[in-house]
């Protein structure tokens, strides 16, 4: 699927990765969350807890929200919580946060007991983010995590990559429109018959 | 139990309690069944008596394939599958925990159900004690055996009918001694507790094979 790809990325800071529709950049997440396997190649992750894949140092944040209509928020989130093995690096600090202030950063405070099937789309997408903030990982794929969110929650949903990057987290993304992160990379993807090096790095 | 395995596990019933009632619907599909032979068969009750063990487990049979499609299915619908992935926690033990809250809401209340579906059928009260106790100890290796089948179908959209087929064949032996442990109690000279044992035996091997194999057919299937 891809050819001569290679990035490396340091704590505390993003990959943006762009391209056009079904150029394989959600695949190229997923690849990297260890859900496609690798034909050839490799993923390492340095500084993680010894004998544990580097998967489990991931947040996965793709297009689906995992958000079980049938439960309340709460119980939705709660769940990810207690299910979800955290994971330290070196490097990076990042603290679990209770559910409720999740909640309360994200602005769905309200909905906590409400069945989740009552949340509209950007709620459920919120609901979902706040399950990167209960459990501490270092890296967060992140594939259109700006997709349903109004103005608002995107502003926020910014602050917070940002404070995840600056805890010295890394986060790779997909996405289309323009994240204003702290310290980015960009890899942009094309088809095979383009000769330019597919990754420019892109300094602020 | 750490805490994870009780999470999933509360979860895993809650959903299935909430969801749609499946417990309530495959107690009604085992009513259905067992009501529907005698008018096959005829108003024989000496036959019916006789073969009642046997109608009371396909019909359990039939009710466990009713609800397995679900098993994996809602989860890898909504993406939670890829999450329980990379959750850091062994798969085989999760798709164990899932396998136990279904029976818990599926296949215990068929459990709780025979006995009074044993009446319809002019089963004698040490029968209908048989068939109840084979029905405990057995009807966990038809969950385990179709999560199986529910793991390797959870890509296709309308993948019951084949799991079906699938698990089917697969389930033969259990309703074997099955029937026949439930067949030795009624009938004197054959001992009780040796098909019975067998068929525990074949719970605790399906309770090791239906895991590693489904949580094979997941990671498979993530792609």
């Amino acid at each position: 699927m891809f050819e001569d790809l290679s990035f490396s990325l340091e704590g505390g800071s993003a990959l943006v990765v762009t391209g056009a529709n079904g150029i394989g950049k959600s695949s190229l997440l997923r690849t990297l969350a260890g859900l496609v396997p690798l034909a050839q190649g490799s993923i390492r992750l340095e500084g993680g807890a010894p004998d544990t894949p580097p998967q489990e140092h991931i947040h996965y944040f793709g297009h689906q929200d995992a958000v079980k209509p049938a439960l309340s928020a709460l119980e939705n989130l709660q769940f990810w919580r207690n299910f979800c093995a955290a994971a330290h690096g070196s490097g990076f600090s990042g603290d679990p946060m209770e559910p409720l202030k999740a909640f309360d950063i994200l602005g769905i405070e309200h909905t906590a007991q409400l069945p989740a099937a009552f949340l509209s789309a950007g709620q459920k997408r919120r609901l979902s983010l706040c399950r990167l903030l209960v459990t501490p990982r270092p890296v967060w794929l992140m594939d259109e995590p700006t997709a349903a969110l109004d103005r608002v929650s995107e502003s926020q949903l910014l602050d917070l990559m940002n404070a995840h990057l600056a805890a010295g987290g890394l986060i790779v993304t997909a996405t289309h429109s323009d994240l204003a992160l702290e310290k980015t990379l960009n890899l942009h993807l094309q088809t095979g018959d383009a000769a330019d090096l597919p990754l420019e790095d892109a300094p602020q | 139990m750490s805490t994870w395995a009780i999470v999933l596990f509360q979860r895993d019933l809650r959903l299935s309690v909430r969801v749609g009632g499946s417990a309530l619907v495959g107690v009604l599909f085992f009513l259905a069944v067992v009501t529907v032979i005698p008018f096959g068969v005829g108003p024989d009750l000496n036959l019916l008596s006789r073969i009642g063990p046997a109608i009371l487990w396909i019909g359990a049979l039939l009710a466990t394939l009713l609800g397995l499609d679900r098993l994996f299915q809602a989860d890898r619908d909504d993406g939670t599958i890829d999450l329980m992935l990379m959750a850091g926690r062994p798969l085989e033990l999760v798709v164990l925990i899932k396998c136990l809250a279904h029976w818990v809401a599926t296949g215990l209340p068929l459990v709780v159900a025979a006995p009074l579906l044993g009446v319809f059928l002019n089963l004698e009260p040490a029968a209908m004690a048989a068939v109840t106790l084979t029905l405990l100890v057995g009807t966990p290796a038809l969950t385990l055996i179709g999560a199986i089948g529910a793991a390797l179908t959870v890509t296709l959209r309308r993948g019951g009918l084949l799991l079906a087929v699938l698990v089917v064949p697969l389930a033969i032996p259990v309703l074997i001694f099955g029937v026949s442990s439930a067949d030795a109690a009624i009938h004197d000279p054959v001992p009780f507790l040796t098909p019975f044992l067998i068929l525990c035996a074949l719970s605790l091997i399906a309770a090791v094979i239906g895991p590693i194999a489904s949580a094979a057919a997941l990671r498979f299937a993530a792609d």
